[in-house]
Formats: structure tokens, C-alpha cells, sequence
């Protein structure tokens, strides 16, 4: 046998050179064998229920071809040209008019165009978070915005939902909570309209009482809407901001209704933080870009975008049907869901015993994705939950996506009765849909995970001390202990709600 | 002209992401060379698209599933195409845990206390009692794995008894087979081997501390997360030691051209064999690169000279 020849001196590394340099928010951004699962999810042989991407193929594309070969043609110079950092006036006057249908009176001016509504997300929270700024965020929440936020080093304080969205009670509790605690609120973070992921709406008094909540507690709201007009069931509700100017930011994007490549979004703000996202556009981009705004604008006012609207709200009425089908026909025993009445999500709790994120591999090997819970909680609960999207794969694949996770949950209950983690056969300790009076079309659900999110009390926060929590990423691993912490009071019930 | 080298990676496995950053570092390393590289991953269309090259060389970096367990190389043997690696038979027996833990124990490395079982097993005789005898056999702690896995998917460190069933469900996650072996503290070593016209050649053991104080995916891929010793700060004949339980594998499994040995060096110096590696990682983060690296060597032509074995053995045939 060779011998191995020993190099002096030893190398002693880390791998990353660069690792002294960083900053410490950065501390968070790690891989994680969960998210590692969705290089999988990607292939075409996987049916993913997981990813949002919207289902655009319907887009008049030759129109959108021709308007933009026109833009350049024809105004090339000025389209590529740099631009103003609030964005172009035609475009935030049209942005006025969509708001509108949604009952948000707007002027142009105050409005700030972003790259999606998540750099507006992102503008926001550099505006105003310093590191342990609470952030209050609904339970569960977009893991885009909980990642934004951690990567300012905010500290996320979820609230309780229930049916009618956030718990207006829950909402001032938390917000006196954390005062009391000697912590800086900065705002509340809510998805009004079906929400991501549980795909719940806030009811139209609910909205009114959290208002009253925020004018109490002197709160900002943060109110993203990316899905507002995909309402399935009903017209648009009024936002959150049609009530409030003063106390309510608006985000709106067009990635749902048009086309997410372009990336364009907004805010709405008051003037003063309005005047401030714009600074702080220019500085992190000098502008939003340019040719895309353009290409909105175009597609605006030359297309009857209304009607594409209610086309795209057709597709997902078929897919909504065809995941809602598969998951009554599919889902173990003691498995529930909510029923959305719009956007692209279905928020599902399993049986007491599993976890969705140790069964993702499962799926993926049986062919189907979704993401797990924890991806939506800053604080690690959601392991009983699963976000499924119904808005890309077509309804025949959805169906079969939901008939596939149907298996991979049998074989897991099978697994976790064998070894005791869950209730064996003739022992249902859980809610049976079978069993439940006929809800006339209402199905039997729940938004809270394996532990209620609770109202915030002063010795709570003590689990978000620095340093910051590492948010999830998309199916990312949960990023904090998950234990109760001593002196937190006992927890409810779950709550089992019903869907709108 | 030169033939190009088919880099494939990706996959449909758990692994498939570690794959693509395998593939990547190895087709960049290639190119630095001067060498022609196809990046390919596997789908529908592979055959055709290998086919259809100029006397192509495959070099697989395909982690877990159909690219470590033999069953695609059977596929290159069929075609007749040069690939850089093991044969098949090697990579089921080295991939399985199950059936390569023996086989290097009988060639005289140690091997961790352990058992290996399927999850039927469990559901026939009851689950309690199988616990309890592992507890009795094995005692505490105990480490639980998937027996065809990589990447540390499914791996989990048991101190508690009553934590065992819920470890045994994730090892399960990854596949029907999950080994429990007793766990061994020390120090984590992992041993790069790659034939060369002269033998099978090793380069120095590296020495693997994660900051979490466990070697899991992310300690494995984020970068910063592990501090590498290469080679091992062990004493020199605990380093020999280890060179040689690698080498021992690698011949005792069957492997050929490269592998990679993972192992734990106990308080009094013994390497444990904990598994090897047909397609061992070649990620930014991953060993086997710092190994070569840090012998002095380019990564880029460690892995030409790996092609040109390949296409002269098919060329001897």
C-alpha cells in the first residue's frame, strides 16, 4: 500500500474566507436539508403542490410581445433610460385605478413602485427596523416577509387567527405586551386577504375591529395584498386601507395578476413614510426598473386585464375544486384544511403524531411536494401543518398530487402507530369528518398548528432575545426552540374553525 | 479534437441539490483544465444525449439513490461508455450500510456495535419490545441512520431511550431499512482514496469539527459552519491508522478510482468505520476536494487523470 504523504503545514479552514466579514445578520442564512428537498420538487416528475408560482399561460402574450417590441421601438431611449425612484407617474396613476376596485382612494403621489411588493416589504422594514424591533405577524405568516424581517434582525411576535383572520383581542394583548416588556413594536404584519398559507380572509367586521385595535394601541398595519383580487367566491372586499390612511401601509404587486417576471410592485403610504421608501428606493436601487413598469402600463391600458382577471379566477375555481376533491378524497382520518375563498392556498393540519417536515422526503420519493408548516412560523410551530398550492400544476395533476400525499400519510400513520407516536386503529383521538354533522358544504377545519399561537406576555419574550431567530426560507427548517416557555400560560385548546 | 467528459449530476434523489453543487465544482475544475465538459443530469433523454457525443467519458457525481447504487453505471456498462468510478456491484454493496459494514469488518476494521432493521420488523413484533432490546444490547447513546442514504438525510443522535421510535420514524423517511448503531464519540475523520497507476493512493485524513457539534446537512454545506484539519490533528500513528482502514475499505468493497471513508476515532486511537462513499461529495464544502487540495494537488487534475483511467480501461477491452 501507498503511504500518504502529510503536507505541512495543516491546512485549518473553514471553507469560506470571506466568513470573518459578514455581517452578523447574516449568522441565520444556513442550508437546510428540508429546503434541499425542493432541487427535487422542481423536476416535472414531481407533482408540486408546493411552490406559489401563478398560473400565467393564459397571459395574451403576443399583445404583451407586441407592447413591448412597441416600447422599445418606439420609445427605446426614454423606457431604457433610468427613471424617478417613486416610479413612472402613468404607472402609479394606473396603479390608483386598481386600488380602487378594492375601495383604496389613492393619488399617484402616494404611491412608491418596487421591484414585487416584497422590496417594498424590504424597504419597509429597513425603514424601520433596528435590531429586537418586534415585528408583530399573523401565526402562521408568509415565510417571505418572516425572512425579511429576520434579516433585519427584527423580532417576530406572531398573533392568533382564527376564522375571521387576526384576533383583534390577540393583536392588542401582544402589542401591550411587548410595550410592557420594554419592547419597541415597529407594526403589525397581516395578509388580509387569503392569507399565505392558511388562505383565510379577514371578515369585513374583523377588519373594522382591527383597526379599532390599531387606533387603541396607536399600531401601524402593514397590509399586503398580493391576492386580493383573486377573490374566487364574491367581489373584492375593501382593503384595510380604504378605512385608514394614516395607519395603514398598502402592498400590492401585479406578479399574481400579470406576470411575477417583471417584478413590479407598490406601496401605499402615508406621506411621510412614503417620503422616506422613496430614499430609500434610491438607495438600494436608484429606480425600479424601468421597462417593466412600462410594459404594466401598456398592458394596463391596452387589454382588457379586468377580464384576464376573471379568466385566471376561473382556472383556479377549477383547481381549488379539483385539490378540495382530492383532499376529501384522499386525507387519512383526523386530517383537516381550510377552505379558501381565493388566492392559491390550502392551509392542512395532520393527525396528532406526524411531522410534515421528516415526511417531505417521503412525498418526494412518492412523487409529490408541498411545504412544510414550519416554514411559516418564526418560533418553530407548524410541524402538524402542510401548505398546498392549487394555482400552477393543471386540476387532473392536482388531483393526483393530493391522491399521492394521501398514500405517503397512510404509510406515515402506519409507521407512527407502529411505534407508538400515534394513536393505534379503534383509538381515534381525533376528530373525524365522518362523524361530523353535515355543515351544510362547510368543512370542518383548523388554522392552528400543534400549539396555539398565543397572545404575547412580557416573560415570552424572553425566547426572542437576541440573537435574532433565523427565519425559514421557503420549506426551511424551523429556526427557534419550540418549547413552552416557563411562566407561559396554559395553552387552549385548539380552536377548530370553519371556512368562509 | 478532444472527446468531451459528461459531467452528470442531479438526480431525482433526496440529494439532488448536493448533487448539482458537486456537479458544478467538478465541471469548473475540468474547464480550468482545458478539458471539454457536458454537464448532463438525468432524465428521459440521457441515453440519447450520451449516445449522440464523440467518445464520451462519464464522470457520475450523482449523490444517493439510482447514481450510488450501481443502478445507472449498469446502464453505462450496457451502452459500452468509459465512466469514472466504481462497478455496480461495488456501489450496492458499498451504498447499503447494511451489507458493506460487514464486509469491511471482516477485513479487520472496526465497526460501531449495531443493528440493522427493517421497518416490518417493528410492526410484526412490536415496536416496544424491540426498543427495549436495542436499549439493552446497544445502551446510550445511540445513533440512528438510514442503511442507503447520504448527506446525513435522516441521522439522528438518540441520549434518551424514549426518543429512539421518533428517530426510527425519520431514518425511515429516506428508506425501508434503518440501522442503530451504539455511538462513538471521538474525533470525525474523512479519507479521500483515489487510484492512481501505482495503487490505490490516500491523501491526507481530514479532520471534520462542526461548530453545532454534529456533522449533519448543515453543518456539511453551510460554509463557515465546520472548521477542516487537513490532515487530522491526531498523532502520526493514528493518522497511519486511519490511511489505512481507507485503504482497507476501499479494496475490501471493491472501489475503484475514488472513494471517500468516513470515520470515528475513539479516545484510544481506533478508526471505526462508519461507511464509505462511491460518489463522494465534491461540493465547496465537502472533503474530499480539501483533501486533494491541501496534499499539494490540483482537484482539476486529479479528476483528468480519474477520466483517462476510465477511457483507457474501455479502450484495453
Amino acid at each position: 500500500m501507498d503511504q500518504v504523504s502529510l503536507p505541512e503545514p495543516r491546512r485549518d479552514t473553514r471553507l469560506d474566507r470571506y466568513l470573518d466579514l459578514y455581517a452578523q445578520r447574516t449568522k441565520g442564512l444556513k442550508a437546510s436539508a428540508v429546503r434541499s428537498l425542493f432541487a427535487v420538487a422542481n423536476r416535472p416528475e414531481v407533482v408540486s403542490l408546493a411552490g406559489g408560482m401563478p398560473n400565467i399561460g393564459g397571459l395574451p402574450l403576443d399583445m404583451v410581445a407586441d407592447a413591448a417590441g412597441d416600447l422599445i421601438r418606439q420609445r427605446g431611449p426614454e423606457v431604457l433610460q433610468y427613471g424617478g425612484a417613486q416610479g413612472e407617474p402613468r404607472l402609479r396613476e394606473q396603479i390608483c385605478q386598481v386600488m380602487a376596485l378594492e375601495g383604496v382612494q389613492a393619488e399617484p403621489d402616494d404611491v412608491v413602485v418596487s421591484c414585487g411588493s416584497q422590496q417594498a416589504l424590504d424597504l419597509i422594514t429597513r425603514t424601520f427596523i433596528e435590531p429586537g424591533d418586534v415585528v408583530l405577524a399573523e401565526a402562521p405568516s408568509y415565510v417571505g416577509a418572516l425572512n425579511t424581517f429576520q434579516s433585519y434582525q427584527a423580532q417576530v411576535v406572531h398573533v392568533a387567527m382564527d376564522q375571521d383572520g387576526l384576533q383583534p383581542e390577540a393583536l392588542r394583548q401582544a402589542a401591550l405586551g411587548c410595550r410592557a416588556a420594554g419592547r419597541r413594536v415597529k407594526f403589525c404584519y397581516t395578509i388580509p386577504n387569503f392569507n399565505n398559507p392558511t388562505g383565510l380572509t379577514q371578515s369585513l367586521e374583523r377588519r373594522r375591529q382591527i383597526l379599532e385595535v390599531a387606533a387603541e394601541v396607536d399600531l401601524l398595519l402593514i397590509e399586503d395584498n398580493p391576492y386580493g383580487l383573486l377573490t374566487l367566491d364574491h367581489e373584492p372586499w375593501p382593503a384595510l386601507r380604504a378605512f385608514d390612511h394614516e395607519r395603514v401601509v398598502y402592498l400590492g404587486s401585479f406578479s399574481k395578476t400579470f406576470a411575477p417576471g417583471l417584478r413590479v410592485g407598490w406601496a401605499v403610504a402615508p406621506h411621510p413614510i412614503k417620503d422616506k421608501l422613496v430614499l430609500a428606493q434610491e438607495a438600494a436601487t436608484l429606480c425600479p426598473p424601468v421597462f417593466s413598469q412600462h410594459v404594466v402600463s401598456a398592458y394596463l391600458s391596452e387589454w382588457d386585464w379586468r377580464g384576464q382577471v376573471d379568466r385566471f379566477r376561473q382556472e383556479y375555481r377549477a383547481r381549488r375544486a379539483a385539490m378540495l376533491q382530492g383532499l376529501e378524497d384522499h386525507m387519512p382520518e383526523g386530517t383537516t384544511w381550510t377552505k379558501p375563498g381565493g388566492g392559491f392556498f390550502v392551509w392542512v393540519t395532520l393527525p396528532e403524531g406526524l411531522d410534515s417536515q421528516s415526511l417531505l422526503a417521503t412525498a418526494v420519493t412518492n412523487r409529490v411536494a408541498y411545504v412544510p408548516g414550519t416554514g411559516f412560523y418564526a418560533d418553530g410551530l407548524g410541524s402538524r401543518n402542510m401548505r398546498l398550492s392549487y394555482c400552477f400544476p393543471p386540476p387532473q395533476q392536482i388531483y393526483e398530487g393530493t391522491r399521492r400525499l394521501g398514500e405517503v400519510l397512510a404509510e406515515a400513520i402506519d409507521l407512527a402507530q407502529t411505534f407508538g407516536l400515534m394513536a393505534a386503529p379503534g383509538q381515534p383521538e381525533r376528530s373525524d369528518r365522518s362523524d361530523q354533522p353535515d355543515q351544510s358544504d362547510q368543512t370542518e377545519i383548523s388554522v392552528q398548528p400543534d400549539r396555539p399561537a398565543q397572545p404575547v406576555h412580557p416573560e415570552q419574550l424572553e425566547r426572542f432575545t437576541h440573537p435574532a431567530a433565523p427565519a425559514p426560507s421557503d420549506g426551511a427548517e424551523p429556526a427557534s426552540p419550540t418549547g413552552p416557555t416557563p411562566g407561559a400560560p396554559p395553552e387552549p385548546t385548539p380552536l377548530s374553525i370553519r371556512s368562509e | 479534437m478532444s472527446h468531451p467528459i459528461v459531467v452528470l449530476a442531479g438526480g431525482l434523489s433526496h440529494e439532488r441539490e448536493v448533487s448539482l453543487l458537486s456537479g458544478r465544482r467538478v465541471a469548473h475544475a475540468l474547464r480550468a483544465g482545458g478539458h471539454e465538459v457536458v454537464e448532463a443530469d438525468v432524465q428521459a433523454g440521457l441515453i440519447d444525449q450520451l449516445t449522440a457525443l464523440d467518445q464520451p467519458v462519464v464522470l457520475p457525481v450523482l449523490h444517493g439513490g439510482a447514481g450510488e447504487d450501481g443502478a445507472l453505471r449498469e446502464v453505462f456498462e450496457l451502452i459500452g461508455l468509459p465512466y469514472v468510478g466504481s462497478p455496480a456491484a461495488a456501489c450496492r454493496l458499498t451504498f447499503d450500510k447494511a451489507l458493506a459494514t460487514p464486509v469491511v469488518a471482516r477485513a479487520g476494521l472496526a465497526v460501531p456495535e449495531r443493528v440493522v432493521l427493517p421497518h416490518d420488523m417493528f410492526r410484526e413484533l412490536g415496536a416496544g419490545a424491540i426498543v427495549e432490546l436495542i436499549g439493552r444490547r446497544l445502551g446510550l447513546p445511540l445513533f440512528v441512520k438510514p442503511s442507503a442514504s447520504g448527506s446525513s438525510l435522516g441521522c439522528q443522535k438518540v441520549d434518551d431511550l424514549k426518543d429512539l421510535p421518533a428517530a426510527m420514524v425519520g431514518a425511515y423517511s429516506y428508506g425501508r431499512v434503518a440501522v442503530v448503531e451504539r455511538f462513538v464519540s471521538g474525533v470525525e475523520v474523512a479519507v479521500a482514496v483515489v487510484d492512481t497507476d501505482s495503487g490505490p493512493k490516500a491523501y491526507p485524513p481530514v479532520e471534520i469539527r462542526p461548530d453545532s457539534g454534529v456533522y449533519d446537512y448543515e453543518s456539511r454545506y453551510t460554509a463557515g459552519a465546520t472548521h477542516f484539519l487537513a490532515p487530522a490533528d491526531l498523532p502520526p500513528e493514528v493518522i497511519q491508522r486511519c490511511v489505512e482502514a481507507a485503504l482497507t475499505a476501499h479494496q475490501a468493497l471493491s472501489l475503484r478510482d475514488i472513494s471517500r471513508t468516513d470515520l470515528i476515532v475513539d479516545p484510544a486511537g481506533v478508526p471505526f468505520f462508519l461507511e464509505g462513499n462511491v460518489a463522494p461529495g465534491m461540493t465547496e464544502t465537502s472533503t474530499v476536494p480539501l483533501a486533494i487540495e491541501a496534499a499539494g494537488e490540483s482537484f482539476g487534475q486529479v479528476l483528468a487523470d480519474l477520466v483517462a483511467r476510465a477511457r483507457a480501461r474501455v479502450q484495453a477491452n
